[in-house]
């Protein structure tokens, strides 16, 4: 177990920055999530950690020991890859074991660490088959149960579940997050999957073009959201918002203002703060999702629990509590 | 609804269809492969000649005897399986040293890939010929730098020394054909995907055994492939002994042994048969490696 940190880490592929100057403390024992969209440096920067990847600048330590430049192969750390990268030829018990071949443990001494890591992840029953023989999920879990074989300080998961169906997903989000309580190994989590951000993490990192956008628990970045852009991205469906011009006084000199679509009611024309032309309706079974052109081009989304029994192309009008309204400056910070 | 046997019109007008379309392809083979191969076969149990070969009795199997009973026969076939066994495992083993350095983020790297291709993009003729040239006794540079550096006193006549030459005619071999070696090699080492060397990197796993238990294993269809279509081709190798040595004993080959029975001594019976075992010897060594090769596939490979 070991905490990690960053210090003014900084990766460039020649003129493109890919990471630019990210801090990050990660405590011991500690489930972090980085999210960001697309392209935003969230998997580098894991590489960075797991020294595949060398600094362009920059101190990263690892239990408080400066592995700048120490290889990935001495840092103690282990890696889930999102491909799994099992070794196609290998039988399952090798997969786990592989890694033990050369620690100079004996035979019978890998067979039982891998046996009782088998048994955990509730693999133990496909060892002597070949990874072509498994499903996804049972894939995923040989590729966890190699990471833990070693008892590394800190487990790095690079979009562990994103080859998974659904269903799949959800079955491994809850073992991921049974197995950082059984062990209390330091994990550091990159996904584009808000569900699996915001259900596994103690905090999560929100990454935007290789800079940390903000760092907080779920729920501080559901309700106080430092910017627009953490704001957008995190809940789903995301934030409405509008220029801040539209909603005039309301707005108190903000020039963006949002809504979280499960805030807004519909409310008679005269309780109405906006109001617009219904444009379709989603029916999901336990919720509808409402949405309204409340201005030219701008169509924001409402969650409601039933169904509003309006027709399409009705105008409604829209509500919410003053304490759900979030203001944005000019530069995209939250105002109060 | 069970499904109808295949009787209906559209079904025979597919049947019909692909018959069109193969049968171009099938009488080509027929006419090229399939008719010469049959003729051979035929010709091989007679006593005809070249100068008239439309006079000939059936011979049964003397033909064949009298070739099994040739010492000249035994030792094309000594040089043939020596020429075989030596060139491929040099190739392979230069081809996948070759293979890994080029698979390296080298910079240059597209230019050194295209580099590589020359010597196999040259005719076998003309890389004979240019190296008979620089291997020359007298006016050759190879001698000319190994007399300049003080190596040897005198320029080796490298082609006509016997204890020689067969080396040369592998060396020359080696030559032309690694690099047909390290493209298929490259190409087997880039379907391995990225990441599972990266896990075993961070597993701590050292170099040598990531090597030797997941890169090699990894690469064993591809080598298989390589070394199948060079083993085939090493067999029936004719024209590079022939241009470097013409019919010296130290580098006859099978094909060449069979040709000179066809041509040099119009033994149109007797060059029938030693194709014919040509052929045979050579199909054994197909299957013998193809089975060699699906016993990998049922227990090792696959992803």
């Amino acid at each position: 177990m070991a905490s990690v940190s960053l210090n003014q880490v900084s990766k460039s592929y020649g003129a493109v920055d890919i990471i630019r100057a990210v801090d990050l403390a990660i405590a011991d024992g500690e489930f972090v999530v980085f999210v960001g969209p697309s392209g935003c440096g969230k998997s580098t920067l894991l590489r960075l950690i797991a020294g595949l990847v060398p600094v362009s600048s920059g101190d990263i330590s690892i239990a408080d020991e400066d592995m700048t430049e120490v290889p990935a192969s001495k840092r103690g750390i282990a890696i889930v890859f999102q491909s799994y990268a099992l070794y196609p030829h290998m039988t399952i018990a090798r997969n786990i074991g592989f890694a033990l071949e050369t620690s100079g443990l004996g035979k019978p001494e890998i067979k039982a660490k891998v046996t009782d890591i088998a048994r955990m992840l509730k693999i133990d029953h496909l060892l002597g088959r070949y990874p072509r023989q498994l499903s996804g999920g049972q894939r995923q879990r040989v590729a966890i149960g190699r990471a833990l074989v070693r008892q590394p300080k800190v487990f790095l998961f690079d979009e562990p579940l994103s080859n998974l169906d659904t269903d799949l997903r959800a079955e491994m989000r809850v073992e991921i997050a049974r197995l950082h309580e059984e062990l209390g190994t330091t994990m550091v989590y990159v996904t584009h999957d808000q569900i699996e951000a915001m259900t596994l993490a103690d905090r999560i990192v929100v990454l935007n073009e290789g800079r940390i956008e903000q760092i907080g628990t779920p729920q501080e970045l559901y309700r106080q959201p430092a910017n627009q852009f953490v704001a957008g991205f995190i809940g789903s469906p995301r934030m409405n918002f509008v220029a801040g011009a539209l909603l005039g006084e309301k707005a108190r000199g903000a020039t963006t203002l949002g809504v979280r679509p499960e805030a807004i009611r519909l409310v008679p024309a005269e309780e109405a703060h906006v109001s617009g032309t219904l444009l379709r309706l989603e029916d999901l079974g336990h919720e509808h999702l409402a949405y309204v052109e409340i201005a030219r081009d701008i169509t924001w989304t409402v969650r409601l629990a039933a169904h509003p029994d309006r027709e399409r192309g009705a105008m409604v009008g829209l509500g919410w509590a003053e304490e759900a309204l979030y203001r944005f400056g000019t530069d995209g910070r939250a105002v109060a | 609804m069970t499904p109808k046997p295949a009787s209906g019109s559209l079904q025979r007008k597919e049947v019909f269809a692909a018959w069109i379309f193969l049968a171009p392809a099938l009488i080509a083979l027929l006419l090229v492969a399939f008719w010469p191969l049959a003729r051979t076969f035929y010709f091989s149990f007679t006593n005809a000649t070249l100068d008239d070969p439309s006079i000939y009795d059936f011979i049964g199997w003397l033909n064949f005897t009298e070739i099994a009973r040739d010492a000249q026969w035994w030792r094309a076939v000594g040089n043939t399986v020596l020429f075989t066994i030596v060139s491929v495992v040099l190739e392979t083993l230069l081809g996948l040293g070759i293979a890994l350095l080029l698979n390296q983020a080298l910079p240059g790297r597209g230019a050194l890939r295209a580099a590589i291709l020359i010597p196999w993009s040259i005719p076998v003729v003309v890389s004979a010929k240019i190296w008979e040239w620089m291997l020359h006794d007298q006016f050759g540079i190879i001698n000319n730098l190994l007399i300049g550096l003080g190596l040897v006193e005198h320029g080796i006549a490298w082609t006509a020394t016997p204890s020689l030459v067969l080396g040369v005619v592998i060396f020359i071999d080696v030559w032309i054909t690694t690099p047909f070696m390290v493209l298929l090699i490259l190409a087997g080492l880039q379907t391995i995907p990225e990441e599972i060397h990266e896990a075993a990197l961070v597993d701590g796993v050292p170099s040598w055994k990531r090597f030797w238990s997941i890169t090699l294993p990894m690469l064993r269809p591809a080598i298989g492939v390589a070394v199948l279509f060079r083993a085939l081709d090493a067999m029936r190798m004719f024209d590079l002994s022939y241009i470097l040595a013409g019919n010296n004993e130290r580098t006859m080959t099978i094909s060449i042994y069979a040709r000179n029975q066809l041509i040099s001594f119009q033994e149109t019976g007797l060059g029938s048969a030693a194709s014919t075992w040509v052929f045979f010897v050579i199909a054994l060594v197909a299957v013998l490696i193809i089975g060699a090769l699906r016993l990998d596939r049922s227990t090792t490979a696959g992803r």
